[in-house]
């Protein structure tokens, strides 16, 4: 199926991460429209509205109605911010490096455009400590557009100003969580924050602040030159526009691709990732990171988008599709999985804090032929005290759903686990590299 | 410098104290610098925060060291042990576990000598392993002294970690 393209365009020409080759390919063009025609502050945030567009962090909530939650400045006035979440750090997830690193100055004129909607007076953008390349291609950008009157004061030469911070995290997962990253960025432990008071109340030092993601704000200024009729002929009638796909684990093409949504997730492995990897079969998936529950091969027709998504009983995330051919272990992916919340999680909610330790130490009793048939038992009980909404922030959802995904769809490999007192999938690394 | 109780605190290199100078500008409240304060540290005095570098930073920013250890030890890129001269970061996550990750760590320690979490006997490589690093669609991968190196080989994790110094 062919469709058009435009998160990606830029970033495929050589030299594009520089101002001069960036401009020449339209970049601040709906800076400027926006600024000199003017359009005014709600009429942006209304034709955001207008495209459906969705955030593209893993909560699919909509872009313009999150800005439009902003209190009015003539009633409020504290300074305002826009907080950039680029701490990609969703298992699976690579699709905002991308951007940063090929494009930033895209991302630079989202996040001007997201400013001047929400009349914020500065942007933090927050990098994930490890994203160095990345880090260092946004910060080049901000100051090349600073020295073209297109970051700071009077932008444009108009009464538009904003000034654009970079920030770098420190390789904890939990910052990509929206209060967490708040709380990261004012020098302190990630600890999410209980909601409410929302981040439009009380955000970054206590003043209205929005958090968006990188690719979601990098869709903005296509919206406004092409315009939200356009954005909603692509995709479907509730997730409209592209999104950038991660495909990884085993398949013959992993890559970043955009696609639109909508496609069915059979043709994005078949015909865009090449199939599954040596000729096998797939044996189940993840649709959007680890976080989304665990699919088998049998919903791979599924279209991916949100709501055929979430009918599966998993989740959109983030679109990095996960792959497992048919020679993985799910226990081992899982003891992985439960490993990495275990690390991740905070700490101040102890269904989380416990919780997730308890559910890495069942999966590797399970995988390493410790486990009994009650624990596949207390697996489902234990996630079920987790989540959903239970503790302060989304990581025990994060956790404990992909759990309950396992032992609905694969209590039978469980138990042949503890049957055979290990794993009984030959191999036990999951990659197969010697088969 | 000293801190509140004038006894004498190690200090910053004046390198650094200039770039803070600067930075702690971005904020409204200097205490946010406290992160990309830590890095630069980290960066500049031998790979890790020393009780000494936190003291100097809590200083710095008017704050109890304390409240920078708590900080500090949050974060997994912050090192409290000094590490070799290098360092290998593996991604053991899913995607580069599904691609032969366990094989990339059993490789980069027989090649090194260095024991997982651990630093080799002639202090050259300290190996870890670390979460998702956002390179899942070219795993696996590693991060050798805040470079990647992804879809990694055996040939190509022979080729790196015998080029370097």
């Amino acid at each position: 199926m062919s469709f058009e393209t435009y998160l990606l365009d830029r970033c495929k020409i050589e030299g594009a991460h520089e101002l001069k080759l960036a401009q020449q390919h339209g970049a601040y063009e709906a800076l400027t429209k926006v600024l000199k025609t003017p359009l005014s502050t709600t009429d942006v945030i209304d034709v955001v509205k207008a495209s459906g567009l969705r955030g593209r962090g893993g909560a699919g909530f909509p872009t313009g109605l999150k800005w439009s939650f902003m209190p009015d400045p003539e009633k409020d006035p504290r300074p305002r911010y826009v907080a950039v979440n680029a701490d990609e750090s969703e298992p699976g997830t690579c699709k905002d490096r991308v951007l940063m690193e090929l494009d930033p100055h895209g991302l630079i004129e989202g996040v001007l455009l997201a400013a001047y909607a929400m009349r914020a007076q500065a942007a933090y953008i927050y990098v994930r400590g490890e994203y160095r390349l990345p880090y260092n291609r946004v910060a080049q950008a901000v100051e090349e557009a600073r020295a073209a009157g297109l970051v700071g004061k009077n932008i444009l030469g108009t009464d538009f100003s904003c000034e654009i911070y970079m920030h770098k995290g420190a390789g904890a997962y939990i910052c990509g969580e929206e209060t967490g990253l708040m709380e990261s960025l004012e020098g302190k432990r990630g600890h999410p924050r209980p909601k409410p008071p929302f981040p439009a109340g009380f955000g970054l030092w206590g003043n209205p602040t929005t958090v968006n993601n990188v690719e979601s704000l990098f869709n903005v200024p296509f919206i406004l030159t092409r315009g939200a009729d356009w954005f909603r002929t692509m995709g479907t009638e509730a997730s409209t526009g592209n999104f950038l796909c991660g495909i990884s684990g085993h398949v013959a093409k992993p890559g970043v691709y955009e696609l639109p949504f909508g496609l069915p997730a059979r043709e994005i492995l078949d015909e865009h990732a090449g199939g599954v990897w040596k000729g096998r079969k797939l044996k189940a998936w993840f649709p959007g990171g680890s976080s989304t529950g665990l699919l088998p091969a049998n919903t791979i027709d599924t279209p991916m988008d949100h709501d055929s998504i979430k009918a599966t009983g998993s989740m959109f995330g983030t679109g990095a599709m996960i792959m497992l051919d048919e020679t993985a272990c799910v226990v081992r992916a899982s003891e992985v999985i439960a490993r990495f919340y275990d690390h991740e999680s905070c700490g101040q909610c102890s269904q989380c804090r416990e919780g997730t330790q308890w559910l890495s130490q069942i999966f590797h009793r399970l995988e390493n032929g410790q486990g009994t048939m009650e624990d596949i038992d207390t697996l489902e009980s234990l996630a079920k005290s987790m989540a959903p909404g239970r503790t302060i922030c989304a990581l025990a959802d994060a956790a404990a759903i992909p759990t309950l995904a396992v032992v609905k769809h694969f209590r039978g490999e469980l138990e042949a686990h503890v049957r055979h007192k290990g794993c009984p999938i030959r191999n036990r690394t999951l990659a197969g590299a010697n088969a | 410098m000293t801190d509140k109780n004038n006894n004498p605190v190690p200090d910053l290199p004046a390198k650094l104290i200039e770039e803070f100078d600067r930075l702690v500008q971005n904020y409204p409240e200097a205490r946010a610098a406290l992160i990309p304060m830590l890095h630069r540290c980290q960066e500049e005095l031998g790979g890790w925060i020393s009780p000494e570098t936190m003291e100097a930073v809590a200083t710095y920013l008017s704050m109890e060291p304390v409240e920078v250890y708590g900080v500090a030890t949050f974060y997994p890129m912050f090192r409290m042990s000094p590490p070799g001269r290098h360092v290998v970061s593996i991604c053991h996550n899913i995607s580069c576990e599904l691609r032969g990750a366990e094989d990339v760590v059993r490789q980069v320690c027989e090649l090194t000598g260095a024991k997982l979490k651990g630093t080799s006997p002639d202090g050259k490589f300290t190996v870890q392993t670390v979460e998702c690093q956002g390179a899942c669609a070219n795993a696996p991968m590693f991060d050798l002294d805040g470079v990647y190196h992804e879809d990694l080989t055996p040939e190509r994790v022979e080729s790196i970690l015998g080029g370097v110094e």
